[in-house]
């Protein structure tokens, strides 16, 4: 992906200081050096290749009103498209990688209840008939962060 | 303050995305209803309450550089784990940071997620990690494939 050091500069801007007023875009104009014009096709690009997935909300989960767990279950290799078909299906859950491991599907739930969370895993396990899956839910929360800086320091 | 029936709307338009327009929240307050004004004053108070983190962006990590991402899995004594999880929730390349459940079968009660350019730096990372908390005891599992990511839709589950 090529990115120029305005498409850096903007990335960085619109990950953490993204300003909550009538005309957010000319704001951000306004710091790059650029026209509002300019921020927004270039937003509208970016999104296009993909490198924004989303421009919006970040909502504090717990706060919500949500729990939220990590899973793993031990998938045979063949069955591996089949399993995360069902799995992917949950709106809960949100993330789901392969890792190097015996447990090797590992995805997160988020539900209004822990009680929910069993129903989704029962569901799971019930049209997978893989019954091997452990369920961690956080008990401490120390960090969650997600922006990453891709201006470069010199920029 | 609890969420109103206007504020959870609000959450799923504001989840849903904020449209690339001049006046993005006009458009929103159009969807709902309400006046402009009415909007900004609901999205500041769901903010300064803390329901919501911020207005941002969301990047695909991989496409900014960042090709590799372990999870480090600790085990960690009950004792020192605030004092540890503390210490390495402060470096930046540590993206989550969790104590969770640990299980007979997965004897581990601490989570880091790392991104790095690449497997060396995350082990990179990992051993550094590994020097701050004097926890030997962890390993990492590297993602071979993401299967989903997506940002959680509230409010709609």
């Amino acid at each position: 992906m090529k990115l120029d050091h305005v498409d850096r500069h903007l990335l960085d801007v619109v990950q953490t200081d993204f300003p909550i007023c009538t005309e957010p875009y000319k704001v951000i104009s306004e710091i790059i050096g650029i026209s509002e014009q300019e921020v927004l096709n270039r937003l509208e690009r970016l999104m296009q290749q993909d490198v924004i997935r989303r421009l919006g909300g970040v909502f504090d989960s717990r706060k919500l009103g949500y729990k939220g767990t990590l899973c793993a279950i031990k998938v045979p290799p063949e069955r591996m498209d089949e399993v995360a078909q069902v799995v992917n299906s949950y709106i809960g859950i949100t993330h789901n990688y392969l890792r190097d491991h015996e447990y090797n599907m590992w995805f997160t739930i988020l539900a209004q209840s822990p009680a929910k969370v069993e129903q989704i895993l029962n569901e799971i396990k019930e049209q997978t008939g893989i019954d091997d899956i452990i369920n961690l839910p956080s008990q401490r929360f120390f960090k969650v962060l997600v922006n990453f800086k891709v201006r470069k320091t010199e920029e | 303050m609890t969420l109103t029936d206007l504020d959870k709307k609000i959450v799923m338009e504001l989840q849903a995305g904020l449209p690339l327009v001049s006046r993005p929240f006009m458009e929103l307050a159009q969807r709902l209803g309400i006046s402009e004004a009415e909007l900004m004053d609901r999205v500041q108070a769901i903010k300064e309450s803390g329901f919501m983190r911020r207005i941002g962006a969301a990047l695909r990590h991989h496409r900014v550089g960042f090709k590799a991402n372990a999870m480090i899995v600790w085990n960690i004594p009950e004792e020192i784990i605030i004092k540890v999880g503390e210490k390495m929730a402060e470096l930046p390349e540590v993206t989550h940071c969790y104590q969770r459940v640990s299980l007979p079968q997965w004897p581990y009660n601490f989570y880091t997620m790392v991104h790095g350019h690449s497997q060396e730096e995350c082990q990179q990372i990992a051993a550094r990690l590994s020097e701050i908390a004097g926890v030997t005891n962890y390993r990492l599992l590297y993602s071979v494939a993401e299967l989903k990511k997506s940002s959680m839709k509230y409010f709609m589950d």
